[in-house]
């Protein structure tokens, strides 16, 4: 068992598991946020925000979610380094095989969204978490952090707004591949599922990518 | 003439292996230890061999000119492999493999071999099942077979059109199992250039390391020869580029007889030649005979409109095409044996109703596709109509197609007696460079059937018969005088190559000589053509030695000279040929005299006087080659006219 | 036809080779690769100039051997064929062709446009066969194997160790090859007894002759000349998670 994670097939094994356990994450994240333009007021998104930084199984999973990004990103870039110094000599041309277009560049659109995300964090969960600098509402008698208006704050700059949607795009392209290559990597082959999992593949790269996208548009011009 | 020593073990033909085999002497387990075989070629023969010695526990060292062992033109062998299992209860047995094998090579080849052959048959089969060879099979899960040409039963084991690429990989299994296992050494990109004759016994080979061109010695207590057939001696062939009958012709110059030399087999499904810059013919396989019919336009008219495309097959109706296989001879029809079509599409096309270039006929699947559908056919040739669509570029399931014979195999080959062993002792021949078992003409399947039967349950045995009484006899230090000769006449030779620095090519001077050998000793021969080409060939030879151009040197990777050196050989095994079709004066499977032909055009045997294997033995460069005879007797079976009308 | 060819000349392994571009005149459309390399050698031996190393052998797409990058392609710009089954016919006249040798650590280059492939056969000698001693095998009907294991071990077993596959993955992996081994075996029953021992041995193998990991890009499967499919690497993964796990 403890050798497998010493072998190509089991590094992979590790990345998919963990690609699988991000993807799952994603909904979750998503539904939340929707319940910012979904609602008239923010007092759902914070309560929502709330839950989720205090009930005791999410802060497990939590930690089980950072453990899971930092083996993706740790083992993307070990297997990464070891795939180019299995070709030392480059080709003069390369890359005419006719393979999925998005495959080629999983190491570049991960790096995008590994600095998406040192942004991201540091501008809504670190703030909350370690810096203290949300401020505070009060509903029902009860203080929240008003996560929602740093939210509405920073997608009013249009800059910003751009690279979310930068940012999303490359993350479908990275689901794009992703998806579908963890349920291969995971032996999960088969005749009839196989094209399922790859239009599944499509139609949740289609639903996150577009779901994330529509907030900061959303309120950019609605809120 | 005392040299020849068939070896045949006395008692009734279907006694006579299993006797051999109690009463053979044996080598125990600790001394095999102390024994080195040499064996030369990893093809189907050479990588079952040296796998099944290595699991006995002798010291093996194979030896191959490829990158890998895998590579061997085994792997080319597309149609299957025979057995006398009868799982198609269509009443066929040992004898009756036997038989068809000894009918087919036109009564020209030994009955005890064949027999021993045609007994070990079945478990050629059971071994490679179990080494997980992906046999085809049917609902049941059990094997399928299919019919080939020349039997009249179904007895052909297949794996779709890459049985010979399963088989091979199968033994090279096994040998790369021994390799692991420290039992046998392997040495690739390394081509054996002399053999070393040390007290009267081969005891060693002088290679050369392509790579480095390093000139290497190697001791064995026997050495076994497993190199495949010369047939690229006509340039074009069905054989591998690097195909070379070098190996032998090395152990012939130094006293090993060679047997029938000029029983070469013209294939008659080849891909027919296209331009004057090709490099090779392609094989179809004989399978396809079993639902493709062959056929000309019945009118020359037809014929010619057809090359000068003015039509094509679809305007010449049923009633005007010339199923000639079929009319000729009803009852094996398309599955007649091959040297039999062969003629047959020659004479066609000689006679001015060939297709194509002209020389070329029709192998027709649109009935097949009809009875059986096309999915059908798909399954069982879809790679074959693949590779012809992407070599030709026509759809076979669309349009017929055309095919013409092609130098294919070696019927002929170093002569060997019921052991395997060569006229040196210690030295064996096994598979296709053996002459033993296909007599004039070879039957579909059966070249890998004879490979894996030699290297697996063979040779195993008859070797050991042989180093038994050598257990005792120390490794020969590499020092020893006849290696260092040896050593030295190659290097000679190399020198002598590369200091020519002529003007020619050695594909130009190939490609002359295997053309001139082609037309005299191809699918036709006649006295007059075969003298002439004696003479010519002296001056070819003549014109090799003072015009080759090989431009680098000696001590890199140079194809160039590795061409040199087989085509030298070549030109002179070719002289061996001619001289061997000029002294049998009868027609017989794969050798047609002109001389020699019934009204109607078929072979005629002349039994009274040729029912002998020749045996060629060499006599130094300055003299003519000695003829020898193994007068051929057959006990068993009735010797008749081979008749595949009938 | 007439071409400009560039092709990829090293004198030795440790030599350090560069593009040499030369021109070919007057060739037939219905000219193997091969055979127009052939032509144009015959022309350097000519100018007793070196003629360009390749590898090739049966010229009929089975032994594997020929492999030459073409234009950015393992085996050029035909598919399910080798080099040696790739015609002129597949270019356009004057076309510019650039030629090179297979590129990855376990596939050094020996000269010109050889490379040494030994790497393959170390995976199959870790344990790509099933261990069955000459003589010992039993009657082969004994054994049912139904027929579609039958056609998937052959589809697997097709595989002619050519290379291409890691020649063309961007990663240089040879989990195509090792997969189609794997397969093979493992899907018969005369296989499953050392299925396991199997799959350990020959992923170890390969891991260490340094080959790259797959990323299921597919450029493999779009590649091999026998068109052997990421199935077989799927089943591969399987089987190595129920040798290492189970």
């Amino acid at each position: 068992m403890s050798i497998i994670f010493n072998s190509s097939i089991g590094k992979k094994l590790i990345m998919s598991l963990a690609g699988l356990f991000l993807i799952a994450f994603l909904p979750v994240h998503l539904g939340i946020n929707l319940c910012l333009i979904l609602y008239d007021t923010r007092e759902v998104f914070n309560k929502a925000a709330h839950f989720m930084s205090n009930n005791l199984i999410i802060k497990v999973i939590e930690i089980f979610l950072f453990a899971g990004l930092i083996l993706h990103i740790f083992y993307g870039i070990y297997l990464q380094i070891q795939n180019w110094m299995a070709r030392p000599v480059r080709y003069k041309i390369e890359n005419y095989s006719q393979t999925s277009f998005f495959s080629k560049f999983m190491i570049h659109t991960a790096a995008i969204i590994a600095v998406f995300l040192v942004i991201h964090l540091s501008n809504f969960y670190f703030k909350s978490k370690i810096f203290g600098e949300v401020p505070i509402v009060i509903y029902d008698g009860k203080a929240y952090h008003d996560l929602g208006i740093l939210v509405i704050e920073k997608f009013k700059i249009p800059g910003f707004v751009w690279f979310y949607i930068g940012c999303f795009l490359f993350l479908a392209f990275h689901l794009l591949h992703g998806f579908h290559s963890a349920f291969q990597t995971l032996g999960l082959d088969h005749k009839v599922y196989t094209p399922v999992i790859k239009s599944l593949g499509w139609l949740y790269t289609l639903l996150v990518s577009v779901g994330f996208i529509l907030i900061p548009i959303y309120i950019y011009f609605l809120v | 003439m005392e040299k020849i020593n068939t070896k045949i073990p006395k008692g009734p033909l279907e006694e006579k292996w299993a006797h051999y085999k109690a009463t053979q002497k044996l080598v125990n387990p600790a001394n095999k230890r102390k024994l080195d075989i040499i064996v030369v070629g990893t093809g189907l023969a050479g990588a079952s061999a040296a796998a099944s010695l290595g699991e006995l526990g002798f010291n093996v060292k194979v030896f191959c000119y490829q990158d890998s062992p895998r590579r061997a033109h085994s792997i080319a062998a597309q149609g299957g492999i025979n057995a006398a299992k009868n799982y198609t209860n269509d009443g066929d047995s040992v004898y009756r493999l036997f038989y068809d094998t000894i009918k087919g090579g036109d009564y020209r080849s030994r009955e005890s071999n064949v027999y021993r052959l045609a007994e070990v048959s079945g478990s050629i089969i059971d071994q490679c099942v179990a080494q997980g060879v992906p046999f085809a099979r049917d609902y049941g899960g059990l094997l399928e077979n299919r019919s080939f040409g020349g039997a009249q039963v179904s007895r052909t084991f297949y794996a779709r059109g890459q049985t010979g690429q399963q088989l091979l990989l199968g033994a090279y299994g096994a040998m790369m199992r021994q390799i692991n296992k420290g039992t046998v050494a392997l040495y690739i990109r390394m081509e054996m250039l002399d053999i070393v004759i040390i007290d009267g016994k081969a005891r060693g080979i002088v290679t050369r390391n392509l790579l480095t061109g390093n000139i290497e010695r190697h001791f064995g207590h026997a050495v076994v020869l497993a190199t495949g057939g010369y047939g690229r001696a006509f340039f074009l062939s069905t054989m591998a580029m690097g195909s070379n009958g070098s190996a032998i012709w090395q152990a012939y110059k130094k006293g090993a007889y060679f047997a029938n030399p000029s029983f070469v087999q013209i294939h008659p499904t080849c891909i027919p030649v296209h331009g004057d810059y090709q490099s090779k013919l392609t094989l179809m396989s004989e399978s396809l005979r079993n639902d493709g019919r062959i056929w000309v336009p019945k009118k020359k008219e037809d014929a010619e409109a057809i090359r000068n495309r003015i039509k094509s097959h679809r305007d010449i109706p049923e009633s005007e095409r010339d199923y000639y296989l079929e009319r000729r001879y009803p009852a094996f029809g398309n599955l007649v044996p091959r040297d039999v079509a062969s003629r047959a599409a020659k004479e066609r096309c000689d006679a001015g109703y060939g297709v194509g270039s002209g020389l070329a006929v029709y192998l027709d699947f649109s009935d097949a596709v009809k009875r059986l559908g096309i999915d059908t056919i798909r399954e069982r040739y879809g790679n074959l109509f693949q590779m012809y669509d992407k070599l030709v570029d026509e759809d076979p399931y669309q349009n017929p197609m055309m095919i013409y014979p092609a130098i294919h195999y070696c019927m002929g080959g170093l002569w060997v007696d019921y052991e395997l062993m060569t006229t040196i002792p210690g030295l064996y021949s096994i598979g296709e460079c053996n002459f033993s078992d296909h007599g004039a003409n070879r039957l579909g399947a059966s070249a890998l059937m004879q490979g894996l039967a030699d290297g697996y349950f063979i040779l195993p045995y008859t070797i050991q018969n042989y180093l038994a009484d050598d257990i005792l006899t120390p490794k020969i230090p590499l020092e020893h005088h006849a290696f260092e000769m040896a050593e030295k006449s190659v290097k000679e030779k190399i020198t002598k190559m590369m200091q020519i620095r002529g003007k020619t090519s050695v594909d130009t001077i190939h490609r002359k000589f295997g053309l001139l050998l082609w037309e005299t000793a191809g699918m036709e021969r006649n006295r007059q053509d075969l003298e002439k080409t004696i003479q010519e060939f002296k001056a070819l030879k003549e014109e090799f030695w003072s015009d080759i151009r090989i431009p680098g040197n000696d001590h890199e990777l140079n194809p160039e000279l590795e061409k040199a050196g087989r085509v030298a050989d070549f030109i002179e095994i070719g002289a061996l040929m001619v001289r061997d079709a000029l002294s049998r004066e009868e027609s017989c499977g794969g050798h047609f005299r002109t001389e020699y032909q019934t009204e109607d055009g078929e072979a005629m045997r002349n039994d009274n006087d040729f029912m002998h294997v020749a045996v060629w033995e060499c006599r130094g460069p300055d003299h003519e080659p000695a003829l020898h005879e193994e007068s051929l007797s057959y006990e068993n079976i009735k010797i008749q006219t081979r008749d595949y009308k009938h | 036809m007439d071409f400009i060819l560039k092709i990829w000349r090293q004198q030795d392994s440790q030599a350090k080779g560069k593009f040499e571009t030369y021109q070919v005149t007057g060739i037939s459309p219905d000219c193997s690769f091969l055979e127009m390399l052939d032509i144009l050698n015959n022309r350097l031996i000519d100018r007793f100039e070196k003629p360009i190393c390749y590898d090739h052998d049966c010229r009929e797409g089975i032994c594997g051997s020929c492999g030459l990058y073409i234009n950015g392609r393992p085996h050029g710009p035909d598919s399910a064929i080798t080099t040696c089954q790739l015609h002129m016919r597949r270019f356009r006249d004057g076309d510019t062709i650039i030629v090179e040798p297979w590129r990855a650590k376990p596939f050094p280059v020996i000269k010109d446009l050889v490379v040494d492939r030994s790497a393959f056969d170390e995976i199959i000698m870790a344990g790509g066969y099933i261990s069955v001693h000459t003589g010992s095998a039993p009657e082969a009907n004994t054994i049912a194997v139904p027929k579609v294991k039958a056609e998937i071990s052959m589809d697997a077993a097709a595989c002619i160790g050519c290379g291409a596959c890691v020649a063309a993955c961007k990663n240089a992996s040879a989990m195509l090859f090792v997969a189609s081994k794997i397969s093979q075996l493992a899907v018969l029953p005369q296989g499953i007894v050392e299925a396991k021992e199997r799959v350990r041995k020959m992923v170890a193998r390969m891991d260490e002759l340094g080959f790259g990991n797959c990323t299921n890009t597919g450029a493999c499967e779009a590649e091999c000349p026998k068109g052997i499919s990421l199935t077989h690497i799927a089943r591969l993964n399987r089987e190595y998670f129920a040798a290492k796990l189970l």
